[in-house]
């Protein structure tokens, strides 16, 4: 039991490193660090940096949100410490 | 009917609504005011922690700063919304698993400490009670500016309002409230950005119609927009920077981390009943809310474009018969000249709205060059053809000051929207302005009565007193609330940066280590949380003056403003943060590690199993 807790959670941080490295590089890469190379490149009428900095961003958070529950129900079951 | 008349029977008819949620959803147990009784849907809960998020300050000034600021305005974007991802991931289900009512109460039982609590709840209060000033304001300005009554008389109809559903419905009547107030407040906001986008750019979405073209050409808005700015001596609209690279960074940091760490929207989710739904409920709560933020840059973009084309017709903006906007596609495509004489606006031909928002003083015009047109530029420009440009044409200097807040305000008037739209929008932004000011008294009047009255002063109290002490601390809180926006203090201006920098340095690395760090001790905490904060403090202190009294202000000993690598003072939060963890872990590292009984909690605290209701057990 011990180490299955001490596994789950190493496989929790592993799954929270991923998707903080994800919001990162959309938002702080594409959106401040990176924006004028982004800007090179356009989204219909948008500058590519810009619509992640005014957009973008925001989207790809959302869908980090959902996932990371998803991958977290799954990680519980897989650990057998889910909720009943 | 007149537009006073639907104003009145709009925010009537919402008040009402507010009124007979607080009838119907009154609290009878410490556990339904606290944490409106612990199953509320995990939706239900996302959209009311969208309303509980978004302020006066979201819903009026935000399109407003990101017109002026152009791409540096994403800062706020990114950073008031990133910051879910942290609080979905690194708080709250962890928080819902520990199931306490209040955020102090988990620094104090994890830190196994009083000193620590008392710590989080003064950093909850100069937090809760600085963000609270603004709302109050808020409601003043909404009732002042739509129904002409006195921002005073606003201020107390708001606070009776807050007070019928707050006090008697606890966290329960504040949910249901909030999840009305998001309906009304996001109509409100969309509606008149789905005409305005309509007008420019033919496309009723305005996310897509930012990155559309002007309608009737093939010329990307933004394109034209950055065109026009820069003619004018206006930095480039797409790619103007909020102070240096490194700024916008930390700034949009701070933000971030400030919006996790702050505890009226961390308490939202002790009211879901399972860890999992604490998770995908921060995903709906940034849906709801990035319905607002990714409409905002649409609005902010056009109405500034709308604004440029009113006061000068080179824009290829026309003002139809029936005085509505209307795109001329040759003089858009054809990029004609914005210092020709004939392109100013005769102020005596400018449109009624601009007349009803002079009155106001949110907009002024001064004929410096005498003669009678309104020359609206930037004459601190650095851009020497503009410069010259300008001077060639006899302007004497920028005629018209608009102040942000009109971007949203006017926006269905200069759209030419019809009156109740204009109703729907004061009606959205007291919405928006109550639902916040009810959350931060949710927080403020929990912290009071369940963290000082139970945790310190008196552990034995009954439920009973208990939910009393909650009603009377509340409606304590309330009439203070109401005070400080009656009698705004001088800095108000100046806080909310104030408590986004506290939020961020001292409470959210504090509940990070808490999770995270199973071997993080009382002292190490407690002494990061100080630092983090006395950190902060000072150098926001060394610019605004010390609790912002004026001429306190000691930015010379600091070598300058921005002294620490350019950054501003409402960017430093995460620097505070960064000292924090730093202290915190030198700290721990000589000092013994925290108690058996408390490192196993935490190992509980981290898997989902076993989460039961939240409860009030110290």
């Amino acid at each position: 039991m011990e180490d299955q807790g001490k596994a789950y959670w190493s496989a929790t941080l592993g799954l929270l490193g991923k998707i903080l490295a994800v919001w990162f590089v959309f938002s702080f890469g594409t959106g401040i660090l990176f924006v004028e190379a982004m800007n090179g490149i356009s989204l219909g009428g948008y500058p590519l940096g810009f619509w992640f900095a005014h957009q973008g961003a925001i989207y790809i958070f959302i869908a980090l949100i959902f996932y990371y529950g998803k991958a977290m129900g799954d990680l519980d079951r897989k650990f057998d410490v889910h909720e009943d | 009917m007149d537009l006073q008349t639907i104003t009145y029977l709009m925010v009537g008819a919402s008040f009402a609504l507010y009124i007979g949620i607080a009838i119907w959803a009154r609290a009878g147990s410490t556990s339904e005011f606290y944490a409106a009784g612990g199953n509320i849907h995990p939706v239900t809960n996302g959209m009311a922690t969208a309303a509980d998020w978004m302020s006066a300050a979201s819903f009026i000034s935000m399109a407003g700063l990101i017109a002026n600021m152009g791409y540096g305005g994403g800062l706020f974007l990114m950073g008031w919304t990133g910051g879910y991802v942290l609080l979905a991931m690194l708080l709250a289900p962890y928080l819902r698993k520990f199931g306490k009512f209040t955020v102090p109460q988990f620094i104090g039982d994890r830190f196994y400490s009083q000193g620590a609590s008392t710590v989080a709840v003064i950093c909850l209060l100069t937090a809760s009670i600085t963000y609270i000033i603004g709302q109050m304001t808020g409601v003043g300005v909404a009732f002042s500016r739509f129904l002409g009554v006195s921002s005073d008389t606003g201020i107390y109809m708001g606070m009776g309002i807050v007070f019928a559903y707050a006090v008697f419905g606890g966290m329960k009547g504040i949910t249901y409230t909030q999840v009305a107030q998001y309906i009304v407040l996001i109509l409100a906001y969309t509606v008149p950005a789905i005409f305005i986008s309509l007008q420019l750019t033919g496309n009723a979405i305005p996310q897509l119609g930012l990155g559309s073209d002007i309608s009737g050409t093939d010329m990307a808005l933004l394109t034209k927009l950055d065109q026009v700015v820069t003619d004018l001596g206006f930095g480039q609209y797409t790619t103007t920077t909020a102070g240096s690279k490194l700024n916008m960074f930390v700034y949009t940091m701070s933000l971030m981390i400030g919006t996790a760490g702050l505890p009226h929207v961390i308490m939202r989710f002790f009211t879901v009943a399972k860890v999992s739904d604490a998770r995908s409920s921060a995903g709906w709560a940034l849906v709801f809310i990035a319905l607002l933020y990714t409409t905002a840059p649409a609005v902010g973009a056009m109405a500034k474009l709308n604004l440029h084309g009113t006061v000068n017709s080179a824009v290829g903006l026309e003002t139809a018969a029936d005085g509505s906007m209307k795109v001329n596609p040759e003089t858009v495509k054809a990029r004609a000249d914005v210092y020709a004489t004939e392109a100013s606006l005769v102020y005596e031909k400018r449109p009624d709205w601009m007349k009803r928002w002079e009155k106001t003083g949110l907009l002024k015009f001064e004929d410096k060059n005498g003669d009678g047109r309104i020359q609206y530029y930037n004459d601190k420009t650095k851009n020497a053809d503009a410069k010259a440009k300008a001077d060639a044409a006899g302007w004497k200097g920028n005629e018209l000051t608009v102040n942000a807040d009109i971007i949203v305000l006017a926006n269905p008037e200069i759209a030419l929207l019809p009156n109740w739209v204009i109703a729907l929008v004061a009606a959205g932004g007291l919405a928006a302005a109550l639902s916040t000011a009810a959350g931060l008294l949710m927080a403020i009047s929990s912290a009071v009565s369940h963290d000082l009255v139970k945790g310190v002063f008196n552990p034995g109290i009954s439920e009973k007193n208990e939910l009393l002490a909650g009603k009377i601390s509340m409606a304590v809180a309330i009439v203070i609330a109401g005070y400080l926006g009656l009698n705004p203090p001088g800095f108000a201006a100046g806080t909310v940066a104030l408590a986004f920098g506290i939020a961020a340095s001292s409470l959210f690395p504090a509940i990070m280590m808490g999770i995270f760090s199973k071997k993080m001790n009382k002292e190490g905490a407690m002494a990061g949380m100080l630092a983090g904060l006395f950190i902060t403090l000072f150098y926001v202190f060394a610019h605004k003056g010390i609790f912002f009294i004026k001429g306190t202000d000691f930015v010379n000993l600091i070598g300058g403003p921005n002294a620490f690598f350019g950054i501003t003072p409402e960017a430093f939060g995460a620097i505070g943060a960064l000292v924090n963890f730093i202290v915190a872990f030198a700290v721990d590292k000589v000092t013994k590690e925290p108690p058996e009984h408390i490192q196993h909690m935490v190992e509980a605290v981290r898997i989902p199993r076993g989460a039961k209701a939240v409860d009030g057990a110290h």
